[in-house]
């Protein structure tokens, strides 16, 4: 499972050769558990080491998935933002409950997933960012500028990218709500339902098929309310905590509203 | 020096299919691994295994409440760590083997035999057959507990832990064992040691079981402690209507011959005389 396949560019950024480094360290990488079985490695059972592999070249890993999962659900006139807390690496639990979620205004809040330190530098930066358009246009960053504001700057790092995976979600000028999903290196998407991390691929179809309607043909799309919209996120965390094992332990979930910003914490299993 | 036989040559071919895959880049199927934590204890009357219920596939729950401690003899338990399907694999060979040995010699089977049948496997595969057991029981020569891991080496011990979860196991079992405990102290220090590698490592959760043998009496407990059922549940539940998923075409086929579901025999005789065979033939219905 190669953490990096998508991000990994061609050249190489180091000025080393790039060379292929079969099965490099990796965030999911199995560690050197006692008992371990060691003699199943990642090419899976049945396979002879192939005696034509040269030497192993190891280089400088900057990256780890610490995992977690993130999703970002809008209404018609609020958006609820919600991540687990769990930091995970490996087989380890480093903390349990961490913050994925940056409050950028009453009306715009951040949640992002994948390596907590270029997290914490990225939310960094962007409180930096606005401050200072604060300061410049004496009001504070709306939705959709904040939402193109995080595309630019993950794409200025096109080459050596954040490995974070970012959801955005918030309240427009016009008090509609929306939500905004991105990938590593910027490109973003407007829609109703997101979700990123270790448990999108078993919370995102039920955000489809719930808030969206999708493959429902016969059944009349109604808009949840805010109650609604809150059970159905504490349900999808419950059971992606169930199946993914680096989803558990508490869940922040941010109501936005016209009103500000509500937060709420939720239990989840701790094993 | 006894020399690493081949494997079963019914394995030859898998194992010459399978390094194809690697050259031609297809990937295997990801294995299902234990995770786990598996513990045992000798305490004063006999073994006491305990083992956590979860499997997992890469990062995902495959198995919530999976069985880990198998069955080798009335008097042997085996808890397995490693690829699930090689645990269960030798635990159940070695279990029919010694029930043929057990016919063939008339009496209880020893902990050392399994042992030995175990390793002896698991040595001629070289470590290919990713089983990392806890092997426990309680014979004529008294309480036996032993490790046994992938490559086919042995350990007999006074406390044992296996899996990703063993160092936290190990933990809790070096401050917590002494000799001769009672059964209520052994189950608890298990009960402990497995809990600490469900809640602080990754690979293992879901619920304990423990199986307590004694000489003379085995006591399976599947679910010792159930601590992480499921807690929430949306109270509106999900309900899906007759017409949510669109229905493109139909199509209604006769049974050839009346079908007639009764309650009692003598009346079903009765209905079948008197049913009239209605035309064959099918009706369709297209929307």
């Amino acid at each position: 499972m190669d953490a990096l396949g998508l991000l990994r560019p061609a050249a190489s950024v180091s000025g080393l050769p790039a060379a292929h480094v079969p099965h490099a360290a990796s965030g999911f990488a199995l560690g050197d558990h006692a008992g371990r079985a060691p003699a199943a490695p990642a090419e899976g059972p049945g396979v002879v080491a192939s005696a034509s592999s040269g030497p192993l070249q190891r280089r400088f890993e900057p990256y780890q998935n610490n995992g977690g999962t993130v999703l970002a659900v809008a209404g018609k006139d609020f958006c609820v933002v919600a991540s687990d807390t769990r930091l995970g690496l490996g087989y380890s639990i480093p903390s349990r409950k961490v913050s994925r979620i940056l409050k950028m205004t009453d009306k715009v809040v951040l949640a992002s997933s994948g390596m907590q330190a270029d997290m914490m530098t990225l939310h960094k930066t962007l409180r930096m960012r606005l401050v200072k358009y604060q300061q410049n246009h004496q009001k504070d960053m709306s939705l959709t500028a904040a939402s193109q504001m995080l595309s630019n700057m993950l794409y200025t790092r096109r080459f050596f990218p954040y490995y974070t995976f970012n959801v955005l979600g918030g309240i427009d000028e016009k008090g509609e709500g929306w939500a905004y999903g991105y990938d590593a290196i910027g490109s973003h998407e407007k829609v109703s339902a997101v979700c990123s991390g270790t448990g999108q691929t078993l919370i995102q179809p039920v955000l489809d098929n719930q808030i969206e309607f999708k493959q429902q043909w016969g059944a009349p799309k109604v808009d949840l309310s805010l109650e609604a919209t809150v059970e159905l996120i504490r349900d999808a965390f419950t059971s992606a905590g169930e199946r993914d094992i680096y989803t558990g332990d508490y869940v922040e979930i941010c109501k936005i509203t016209k009103d500000g910003v509500e937060v709420e914490e939720f239990q989840l299993k701790f094993d | 020096m006894v020399f690493p036989c081949l494997p079963l040559l019914r394995h030859a071919a898998s194992l010459w299919y399978g390094s194809l895959c690697g050259r031609r880049g297809y990937t295997m199927p990801k294995p299902v691994k234990t995770g786990t934590t598996i513990a045992g204890v000798v305490f004063a009357d006999g073994i006491v295994l305990g083992a956590d219920t979860r499997a997992t596939s890469g990062s995902t729950v495959f198995e919530k409440f999976c069985e880990k401690i198998h069955y080798i003899a009335p008097n042997i338990y085996c808890c397995g760590a490693g690829t699930s399907a090689d645990t269960e694999s030798s635990t159940g060979l070695i279990s029919s083997q010694l029930e043929l040995h057990r016919l063939a010699t008339g009496r209880e089977s020893r902990v050392s035999t399994s042992l030995t049948m175990l390793k002896r496997m698991l040595f001629r595969y070289q470590g290919h057959v990713s089983a990392a057991l806890v092997l426990g029981g309680v014979d004529l020569h008294g309480p036996h507990l032993y490790t046994v891991y992938p490559h086919g080496s042995t350990d007999r011990l006074p406390y044992v832990t296996m899996g990703s979860g063993s160092l936290a196991a190990m933990a809790v079992f070096e401050t917590g064992y002494k000799d001769d405990l009672s059964l209520e102290d052994a189950k608890n220090l298990v009960y402990r040691g497995i809990s600490a590698g469900i809640y602080n490592d990754l690979g293992s959760g879901g619920n304990v079981d423990l199986c307590i043998i004694k000489r003379g009496s085995t006591e399976y407990l599947r679910g010792f402690a159930t601590e992480n059922a499921r807690k929430y549940r949306r109270p509106s539940g999900y309900a899906f209507a007759p017409g949510t998923t669109a229905v493109l075409s139909s199509k209604f086929t006769r049974p050839l011959k009346e079908i007639a579901v009764v309650e009692e025999a003598g009346v079903a005789e009765a209905a079948v005389d008197g049913a009239a065979t209605p035309a064959t033939g099918e009706m369709d219905t297209t929307t």
